[in-house]
């Protein structure tokens, strides 16, 4: 009898496992497939000499070497995309903040402006490329006539090496508003009651916010704040369509230059060595930044729970 | 008493002024958000004359014109022995000008010609619509970028539902290791895996094919299983009993009790892969070589290359090219608004 029993749970349990395995196969042979295999064959190509058409030509750590010792291109990409990095991405994050935080004064309206900040957000790639290229045009585009309203000269942008990094951080804050929506549904779920009581303690609006709304949406912030280097290191459509990496090659983003290595010049083996140094500069940024996030990033468990 | 109404007073006036500072701060961001589509859309319906003039002109207008002794003239509204008329200028002389009454071409006045003003009408040019779609094979870059999107979006619904069932609802050894890994890869920069990718689909045969970008998409992907995952696990799981003692195996329960909770994570996972994969265009640009294979974004890129100075044209295939994304926007705020919380907030 006990005997029967162990037996049926046993196979109730391996029912169970065999049910997870096969509902879980298609990622599986995915991840084997399409990620995990072609992670080994990338790091082998790194250290090989690889153009497709000839076969494959072990050199062992040269790519590397010729990259940080001989090769200024990539350390000018790397300087581009943490450049756009150091500059844009923190732009992104008050301009959101901002704005969410004027969504969640109770204003009339909400939805109509929630909509119109975030619909730059849908709309991506090439079609959203050539419509900024035409409105930093600096004869007929708007930006130069907006500068114009202040009497500002308008520079050339796109066309002028020294503004054409600041253009494409100027577009990217159109679309703020992929972030905002985030942080509005951050503050959204603070509860009132730490506003009400704050407010009986006497606080003012200015403390509320740096006491209660900032530390309880920090994990937000973090969130976005990773999302963002990984967005930055791959940043590609824009440059490609815009501006080439030009002019003199002042926006030659990474992911861009990687792009050239790989399927202009077609070194396979060099652009495999850069993918790995970008897995490599990732990991050390979100690294540092969850480090430091048990000084910044509050968790509150009761909040986290909900 | 009187204190306290004149704190509450106090109260309300704040509250009042600040909604005034929000709402003016907000309508000021709103103007230069939607500012670019505006112009862009007012560009597209121009003349290639207009729509390069400075400053914008926001509504489309064409100049009017009448033919006199065989030349295109511009009509001006100008002002004649104390009243204003409508008159052609023939021919321009430094500041001064030969205007001629359209209807009595004998009538001729000589005017300054800053004193006028041209005459224009609101005029849409529809017609650069079907010019720019016709231009290049707009229609078979539109086909090839449907069979991806509604492909893909199908594997990636299929796919990642059971996947993340598996992992939302069932026990096994390893389980919780591999939900690991899966998350991993979630912050795994796609340049790891793209050459050796690119390698053996060029070796097998599929470079210049859509296959490498819809197969992929039939083996789920990390970010999609953890939200749908995160999903499933709030349905109760004494749904699952309950069809379980009616008799539902693994697949009855998913059928019967998941799919229909899961339905509006479904429709956002649904959403957000079909915009990105519209959207995407570095995945078609390193796969796709032939022209009938191109897709809406590879197309769009080559024609800005080629009508780079006709703006009219460039603005009019952009509009067309973003109208699915906006209309889907607007059709479904609510499931955009939730897969931004639920990836965002839970995550």
């Amino acid at each position: 009898m006990e005997a029967v029993k162990k037996r049926r749970t046993i196979s109730l349990a391996r029912h169970e496992a065999i049910w997870a395995y096969v509902l879980i196969s298609p990622w599986i042979v995915g991840f084997i497939l399409f990620t995990g295999g072609p992670m080994i064959a990338s790091f082998v190509f790194s250290l090989s000499r690889y153009d497709i058409a000839k076969p494959l030509q072990l050199i062992g750590f040269l790519n590397y070497a010729k990259l940080f010792t001989d090769d200024p291109q990539f350390w000018h990409s790397l300087q581009v995309t943490l450049t756009y990095a150091i500059i844009a991405i923190p732009l992104g994050l008050v301009a959101g903040l901002a704005l969410a935080l004027l969504l969640n004064t109770k204003v009339a309206g909400i939805a109509v402006w929630r909509t119109v900040f975030y619909m730059p957000s849908v709309v991506s790639g090439v079609a959203v490329s050539i419509l900024w290229m035409y409105i930093f045009n600096p004869r007929f585009g708007i930006i130069n006539w907006i500068l114009g309203w202040f009497n500002v000269k308008g520079p050339g942008w796109l066309a002028d090496p020294q503004w054409a990094l600041p253009a494409l951080i100027v577009m990217s804050l159109w679309s703020v508003g992929g972030g905002m929506i985030i942080y509005l549904a951050g503050l959204q779920a603070i509860p009132t009651t730490l506003y009400e009581a704050a407010t009986i303690d006497g606080a003012n609006s200015w403390q509320r916010f740096w006491r209660i709304s900032l530390p309880l949406i920090t994990p937000v912030i973090f969130y976005n704040l990773v999302i963002g280097i990984i967005g930055t290191f791959q940043y590609f459509t824009q440059a490609y369509v815009m501006t080439d990496g030009g002019p003199a090659e002042a926006t030659l983003f990474y992911n861009l230059y990687l792009y050239r290595n790989a399927f202009r010049y077609h070194q396979m083996g060099y652009a495999s060595a850069l993918a790995w140094i970008l897995l490599l500069v990732v990991l050390i940024l979100t690294t540092l930044i969850f480090r430091s996030s048990a000084a910044w990033v509050y968790y509150e468990g009761e909040l986290r729970r909900r | 008493m009187t204190a306290l109404a004149t704190t509450l007073k106090g109260i309300k006036f704040q509250r009042l002024a600040t909604q005034v500072i929000a709402l003016a701060l907000l309508a000021a961001g709103s103007v230069l958000v939607l500012m670019p589509m505006v112009w862009m859309l007012s560009a597209s319906l121009k003349t290639k004359e207009a729509s390069t003039l400075f400053p914008p002109q926001w509504i489309p207008r064409d100049a009017r014109t009448v033919v006199i002794d065989g030349r295109e003239c511009y009509i001006y509204a100008i002002p004649v022995e104390g009243q204003t008329r409508e008159l052609a200028l023939l021919e321009k002389k430094s500041a001064m000008g030969t205007f001629v009454n359209p209807d009595n071409p004998a009538e001729r006045y000589e005017l300054r010609v800053l004193d006028g003003r041209r005459i224009s009408d609101v005029r849409l040019h529809w017609e650069n619509y079907p010019k720019a779609l016709t231009q290049v094979p707009f229609g078979k870059y539109l086909v090839n970028s449907l069979t991806v999107v509604v492909t893909t979006t199908i594997g990636v619904l299929v796919s990642c539902t059971f996947v993340a069932y598996g992992f939302a609802r069932f026990r096994a050894k390893g389980l919780g290791m591999l939900f690991l890994v899966l998350l991993s890869t979630i912050m795994l920069p796609a340049q790891v895996t793209l050459i050796p990718q690119f390698v053996v689909f060029s070796k097998i045969g599929w470079y210049d094919t859509l296959l490498p970008l819809i197969i992929p998409a039939f083996f789920a992907n990390a970010w999609d299983v953890f939200l749908l995952r995160q999903y499933i696990m709030t349905v109760p799981l004494e749904l699952d009993d309950a069809a379980r003692i009616d008799g539902c195996g693994p697949l009855g329960i998913l059928r019967h009790i998941i799919l229909p909770q899961a339905a509006p994570a479904l429709a956002t996972v649904a959403i957000f892969h079909s915009l990105w994969a519209w959207n995407d265009f570095f995945y078609p640009l390193i796969y796709l070589q032939s022209k009938e294979k191109w897709t809406v974004a590879l197309g769009l890129q080559s024609f800005q290359a080629l009508y780079s100075r006709n703006l009219t044209l460039l603005m009019a295939a952009s509009t067309v090219a973003m109208l699915p994304c906006i209309l889907i926007f607007f059709f479904a705020q609510r499931l955009f608004i939730q897969g931004v919380v639920i990836s965002g907030i839970k995550g």
